[in-house]
């Protein structure tokens, strides 16, 4: 269950998010997940919504520079130990994290990866019976 | 104090006199030891017996940075390689540095030119220069000791970096003479003041600056903070390097070495030689210098000439500020960078578009040199890491053609504005003027 990820890259300023954030709200575009990664001089807004190829066309017309990333949401236990069992088991796979945010929900939690083989990534937390959400 | 005062002193006469001895001199030994300078008086017609006196200057053609570019590394060559005992080197626009060659009496005559200058500071053989300015290919490192030791002042091969061992030898051995950059020395400042040293332990008096632009401010707040009086030196590689050009204690101008540079004001888009005191493009011809002579070499830079004798006894010609460039060359941290070299390496990265912005200031009395560089969508990843990858290879392959390191930011496709006719592809905010 693959899910598809916008990234965005946006200068490191005022006003830049803002500007970006319009565009969306005045598509009626909704975000179920969300994070921003910085450096000295420019941002990647990563987050997940509901028709991400309307998304990512939207936002090109508007000039962004904007990718398509797959990456996996897992549902944990939303209690001590939830997350870490299932780190523990992708990192006995090998598999390495590239980066990974996460949200919590009431009873549970859910966490965004992105990582170097999503396939496998999938296969392992299957096996585990690791829960793959759609968001 | 005057180093050479039958030189510093000659009247105008008798310079132009020598001036133009030299000059038949030298335009006899590159007509016939040098191919392309030879081939280039053919073409104007002028034969060396055509040149009798400096005025005659006039009927040469013209050299250049391109020149050097075109005949590197040896093609501008006057003498035989063996006569060659050093070199010295800044960078060119396509990788390709620009090459000088210095035979001994090239060494010998700089130095004299440098000493003028220390001398003119009020430094002698009693004083201790501290030489901190990048030793190597740079002509500042070597170029100031030399100078520092043809006067027979201690003299501490320094280089620049380091600022701990910098401030401990200044203390140590009671430096009283400074040569580095002006932003260096308000860098050294800063680091003396976070030190805790007292300054009674430090023996510091003068400053030997250059090899970058600095304003009356800077000046003023170098003298402040190290305590010290603060002079200009002036020169450029191909002429030699520091030394071409110094202040004198009225600090009312830069007086130059004619009797080894011979300074011209031209039209920049004629060349014809322009009144006396008119502003306009300086052009030197090397009247001594045997290895690379360099005749009517165009330096781009802006100012005019003050014939007058000075208050300090001198009759040196002087030359006023800088106003600018007729190219759009930028000095930054000392080095020479032009906008084309960025280009030239932006075309060779298959990553990035070849549109580009440059910002330049100054930050905490040290250039900063930002390049906006517009990154093919295909090749930004949404992990940081290979970004910042990415911005290092770019600054890494900037670096070894223009020889600073920049700092890159990455921007999206078509975020540069594209310009009709001439593309305006720097912001200089630092303030000289």
């Amino acid at each position: 269950m693959v899910v598809k990820q916008l990234s965005v890259y946006l200068e490191n300023k005022p006003n830049t998010l803002n500007k970006m954030l319009q565009v969306l709200t005045e598509h009626g575009i909704n975000m179920t997940a969300f994070c921003v990664a910085d450096s000295v001089d420019y941002g990647i807004v990563r987050f997940c919504v509901g028709r991400p190829e309307l998304a990512y066309s939207i936002l090109r017309e508007n000039g962004y520079t904007v990718r398509l990333t797959d990456v996996v949401c897992i549902e944990v236990p939303h209690e001590s130990g939830g997350l870490h069992k299932a780190i523990r088991i992708i990192s006995e796979s090998d598999i390495n994290i590239d980066y990974m945010y996460a949200f919590a929900d009431g009873g549970s939690a859910k966490v965004v990866i992105r990582c170097n083989s999503t396939e496998r990534l999938i296969e392992i937390a299957q096996a585990n019976h690791l829960e793959l959400v759609k968001i | 104090m005057i180093w050479n005062t039958s030189i510093e002193c000659m009247d105008r006469e008798s310079m132009r006199k020598l001036q133009g001895e030299r000059l038949r001199n030298v335009v006899e030994h590159v007509y016939h030891n040098c191919a392309p300078y030879r081939e280039r008086m053919q073409q104007a017609g002028v034969k060396p017996s055509d040149i009798q006196s400096i005025d005659d200057i006039v009927k040469l053609p013209f050299s250049s940075k391109q020149d050097l570019r075109d005949y590197y590394p040896w093609g501008l060559l006057s003498v035989p390689q063996s006569e060659i005992v050093k070199i010295h080197a800044s960078s060119g626009t396509t990788g390709k540095p620009i090459v000088m060659a210095y035979t001994r009496n090239d060494v010998a005559n700089w130095a004299e030119a440098g000493t003028r200058c220390l001398a003119a500071y009020g430094l002698g053989k009693d004083d201790v220069i501290q030489v901190s300015y990048g030793y190597g290919l740079f002509t500042g490192g070597l170029g100031a000791h030399d100078a520092s030791m043809n006067l027979g002042a201690t003299t501490i091969p320094m280089s620049a970096g380091n600022t701990e061992k910098q401030l401990l030898m200044m203390r140590d051995l009671g430096a009283t003479g400074l040569a580095c950059t002006p932003s260096y020395a308000l860098y050294l400042a800063e680091a003396l003041e976070k030190s805790g040293i007292p300054r009674n332990e430090i023996k510091l008096k003068v400053g030997i600056f250059g090899a970058e632009p600095w304003t009356e401010e800077m000046r003023k707040e170098i003298e402040y903070r190290l305590g010290i009086k603060a002079y200009d030196i002036y020169g450029l590689t191909e002429i030699s390097g520091p030394g071409v050009g110094f202040e004198c204690e009225c600090q009312n101008g830069t007086h130059l070495n004619e009797d080894l540079f011979f300074p011209e004001i031209v039209d920049p888009k004629t060349g014809e030689v322009l009144p006396e005191g008119t502003e306009g493009e300086l052009v030197f011809t090397t009247l001594s210098k045997e290895g690379m002579p360099m005749i009517r070499f165009r330096t781009h830079d802006l100012t005019h000439l003050i014939y007058e004798k000075c208050s300090c006894g001198r009759t040196l010609v002087r030359m006023g500020r800088i106003l600018g460039r007729t190219d759009d060359m930028l000095i930054i941290r000392g080095v020479n960078v032009f906008p084309s070299q960025v280009e030239a390496v932006l075309c060779t990265l298959e990553e990035v578009e070849p549109h580009f912005f440059i910002t330049v200031d100054r930050v905490n009395n040290t250039d900063t040199f930002d390049i906006e560089v517009e990154v093919k969508e295909k090749y930004y990843s949404d992990v940081m890491s290979e970004m910042e990858l990415l911005r290092k290879k770019i600054a890494h392959a900037i670096h070894s053609v223009v020889g600073i390191q920049p700092n890159i930011k990455p921007v999206a496709p078509n975020t540069i504005e594209r310009s009709q006719g001439k593309a305006k592809r720097v912001n200089d905010k630092r303030k000289f003027k």
